[in-house]
């Protein structure tokens, strides 16, 4: 098992994943302001791909660049987390999805900034103070619609009920995260659970909303064993063109 | 047969002259992406840092350079990516920061806002959004003369 590689994948698909969904909101969000900011998240979101893809390939010496990994693998072959591929549904809940995620990734980031692999670290460096942005404006969403119109609380609650079952699968480790540990090129993801469930129960009691009690929670998509059937449906949109053209470039 | 190897520093009040593409008023040495300009044997070395990973100008810069350098008699020449340390507005020169100003985008200030309005200078300022018209820019408003402007995010 190549480690670094099998790691990059995982940071890689996660943000190439959550970059395609928020990039889905170009054109459709409910004023200008808040068009602009998830245009630009994704794009800070699909830069990080860039990197982490990059990583990925080299690891593997095989030639491959970021682009190849992106638009050339199949869905049994995308190593994200089941939270980034979830649908937008409405701005609500794309920006919950959003906050969920960016709790974990500043979290994730700030551990991987003393990374023993340099190539790591530096991505991190790079990458923490485009997340510690996107974490402010997604953690202020939250509260600002949860705490907000009946209208607006009931639909954060329904998003946050939905989604929280898909926030346990960021700290489960696998053979390849144990390894990862062992290595010192990450964190055991076990270790973040404390930061995060502290930062997401504050938010969450400023947003006047309710964390669900059950632990459960659906995993699979990090590992490959089973991603849930949304992520064939933005794969087909996302790879459309370099599997109808292939080798196409402008 | 030999080749003149121009001095970093004349590379460097070359690169001077080269505009952002993104935001004209600055040029590349001003946004301080230029980390390093060094000759490695015949060819010339310059190392650039991205500003943010996804940044779409980064390959629009990355051409600009090669053409200005080339325009000037460089034949070979390497672009390197250094992504550590990562690029920060510190790195900004002041010359960059009161040309930002005058061209109408507040310069970043390490308290996370604008000191003041680019076009009153008036200090009664909100933040329209976190989020603007490139990466590296927010959305404010005066409300005194009540026009919107670019602040230039901090990081």
């Amino acid at each position: 098992m190549n480690t670094l590689h099998e790691f990059a994948l995982r940071m890689g698909d996660n943000v190439l994943v959550l970059g395609h969904r928020v990039s889905e909101w170009c054109g459709h969000a409910p004023v200008l302001e808040e068009d602009i900011a998830l245009a630009n998240s994704a794009l800070d979101l699909i830069g990080q791909t860039q990197l982490w893809l990059g990583l990925a390939a080299d690891a593997e010496g095989s030639g491959k660049s970021a682009d190849d990994l992106a638009f050339l693998r199949d869905a049994w072959d995308f190593r994200n987390a089941l939270l980034c591929e979830l649908p937008n549904g409405d701005f609500g809940q794309t920006l919950m999805r959003q906050y969920l995620f960016d709790a974990w990734h500043l979290i994730m980031l700030e551990k991987l900034t003393s990374s023993n692999e340099t190539r790591v670290a530096d991505i991190a460096d790079k990458a923490i103070k485009e997340v510690s942005y996107h974490v402010e404006r997604s953690r202020d969403t939250v509260i600002g619609l949860g705490d907000g119109t009946e209208e607006s609380h009931a639909r954060m609650q329904a998003a946050l009920d939905y989604l929280y079952p898909y926030v346990g699968e960021l700290f489960v480790s696998d053979k390849v995260d144990e390894a990862a540990a062992k290595e010192g090129i990450a964190p055991r993801l076990e270790d973040l659970r404390g930061a995060y469930d502290l930062a997401v129960a504050e938010t969450m009691s400023e947003a006047t909303l309710k964390l669900p009690e059950s632990e459960f929670a659906h995993k699979g998509g990090r590992t490959g064993t089973m991603h849930t059937e949304h992520l064939g449906h933005l794969l087909t949109q996302m790879q459309w063109l370099q599997r109808a053209y292939p080798g196409a470039t402008w | 047969m030999s080749v003149s190897k121009p001095e970093p520093q004349d590379v460097l009040d070359w690169l001077d002259d080269v505009p952002d593409p993104e935001i004209p008023a600055i040029s590349l040495v001003d946004l301080g992406i230029i980390r390093d300009v060094a000759w490695r044997g015949d060819t010339l070395e310059v190392t650039v840092t991205p500003t943010y990973s996804g940044c779409p100008a980064t390959s629009v810069i990355n051409f600009e350079i090669e053409k200005a350098l080339r325009e000037r008699g460089v034949q070979k020449l390497e672009l390197k990516r250094q992504l550590s340390p990562p690029w920060t507005t510190d790195w900004l020169s002041e010359k960059g920061r009161a040309k930002l100003e005058a061209y109408g985008i507040a310069p970043p200030q390490p308290a996370g806002g604008p000191k003041h309005c680019p076009q009153c200078q008036s200090t009664d300022v909100e933040r329209l959004s976190q989020f603007g018209s490139t990466p590296c820019k927010a959305q404010w408003r005066c409300k005194s003369c009540l026009e919107p402007f670019d602040y230039f995010k901090c990081i």
